[in-house]
């Protein structure tokens, strides 16, 4: 098959994460959890691996990362650990409904009221919009880096900048440039950044976190097991224990561990670099054909992920991904993407788009066969 | 059995400050180990650090320094 759905999950992994995980579950215990030699192995590599995240994403402290399963359960615990009623919000159009629906859920039941910086017809927002909507009672601006429908990068040093200007929590959703886009906490003045592991970042599904920033108080989500004060009828409050409540999926942290140092060595600037030329390689091979229609800003220097969304005449997406799953062997994203406010603003609501999406793993000979699917599907 | 000895045991408030100190030890070729909390400091569970009581001050000095969060110390009997 050739596997084009990257942005969902990068399905190729280094096989140094496979052997990771493969020998995490042969010989480590339960970190945390005792001092004899198994358990300790998993606590130095859940440590280590604490000490690499802070290292990639510029966050000042290793014990300020903390392991989930995924990135919607880090923006779980940040906007519901970190808001309160009467408290405003602005997000954006680009969201995923890992953002959208806890800052839904915010809004009803604990009245949070929320504004979104629109997009425009390409994707795109305006900058000028994160400062008109800020009122007295705003409290956080909650964002991704990148729209996981269009590729399309929203600049975190300029809205940090009104971040800080205005004493905001930011909360990022790095979900889709985790790993191939640089990020820096400190340089983009962001408070929480929520990530997970099995896409950018190459590592088993399942791991994810966030880093916080020194000072950010964020209620726990869950309280629990800790290895730690268990007469305490209250969860420990220091991080990272606060918010980690429960045995820690240490098995995939240790392949996450194996994925960060692959990512090292390779290098993030690297896998940018390769996978931008990947898809403009696939966005000049489509972008003339009949009835092709490709969503977002190619421009030149327009920072943007290794992301083409497009659709085919006026053809069901979901039909189009089917035909190439069915017909070519090449795995694509139909339909929403969970990205609902984003289609709208698109205006392909009714009929979804089908995503390509590109990774290091992709070869140029890959990305050759898709072109041609797609022209033989316009041509029909 | 073996004979019980006086020993420095150093307590965290987390796991992670724990594993800090053992990697910062590990690095500067500090002498102790990770052990299960004993109970004279406080009952349940989690890790202490074990190392020669005399190695008391250098070991404060340089726990501050490094920025490294410790929860309590004691000097225990402990068995060697």
């Amino acid at each position: 098959m050739i596997y084009l759905d990257n942005a969902a999950t990068t399905q190729r992994k280094p096989q140094c994460v496979i052997d990771a995980v493969v020998e995490a579950m042969n010989t480590m215990g339960n970190g945390g959890r005792g001092a004899h030699g198994t358990a300790l192995k998993a606590s130095r590599a859940v440590y280590d691996t604490r000490r690499k995240i802070a290292e990639l994403f510029g966050c000042t402290r290793p014990d300020h990362v903390i392991f989930t399963s995924n990135s919607t359960e880090a923006l779980n615990i940040a906007i519901r650990g970190l808001l309160n009623p009467g408290d405003h919000v602005i997000s954006t159009d680009l969201e995923h409904n890992s953002v959208l629906r806890p800052l839904y859920y915010m809004e009803e039941h604990h009245g949070v009221a929320l504004d979104f910086v629109p997009a425009n017809k390409q994707g795109l927002v305006d900058y000028a919009d994160f400062e008109k909507l800020i009122r007295p009672e705003t409290k956080a601006i909650v964002c991704t880096h990148a729209s996981n429908l269009t590729g399309e990068i929203l600049d975190l040093h300029k809205i940090g900048a009104i971040a800080k200007a205005h004493d905001l929590l930011l909360i990022v959703d790095a979900s889709q440039t985790g790993g191939c886009v640089h990020i820096d906490m400190k340089e983009m003045n962001i408070a929480v950044l929520c990530f997970t592991g099995h896409k950018g970042l190459y590592g088993p599904q399942g791991t994810g976190g966030l880093c916080i920033r020194e000072g950010v108080d964020i209620r726990p989500f869950k309280v629990g097991g800790s290895g730690i004060h268990s007469y305490s009828k209250v969860q420990p409050p220091e991080y990272p224990t606060r918010l980690e409540a429960g045995t820690l999926n240490s098995h995939g942290i240790m392949g996450l561990s194996a994925a960060l140092d692959f990512l090292a060595e390779t290098g993030v600037q690297t896998i940018a670099d390769y996978e931008h030329k990947l898809m403009m390689t696939f966005y000049n091979g489509v972008v003339d054909l009949p009835g092709v229609t490709i969503y977002g800003d190619f421009s030149e220097g327009h920072t943007r992920t290794a992301v083409v969304t497009l659709n085919i005449h006026d053809y069901d997406s979901s039909a189009v991904s089917d035909e190439l799953a069915e017909y070519f062997d090449i795995a694509t994203r139909p339909g929403a993407h969970c990205a609902p406010r984003m289609h709208y603003a698109l205006g392909t609501q009714e009929q979804g788009a089908v995503r390509f999406s590109f990774s290091w793993f992709t070869t140029e000979e890959e990305v050759d066969a898709a072109i041609a699917a797609v022209k033989e599907i316009a041509e029909g | 059995m073996r004979q019980k000895k006086p020993y420095l045991v150093v307590t965290f408030a987390a796991t992670a400050d724990a594993m800090a100190m053992e990697r910062y030890c590990m690095e500067r070729n500090l002498p102790g180990r990770l052990i299960p909390i004993p109970r004279e400091i406080h009952a349940g569970c989690g890790l202490a650090w074990k190392t020669q009581p005399e190695e008391k001050e250098a070991f404060t000095a340089s726990l501050e320094e490094a920025g490294i969060r410790w929860e309590a110390m004691a000097v225990l009997e402990l068995w060697g």
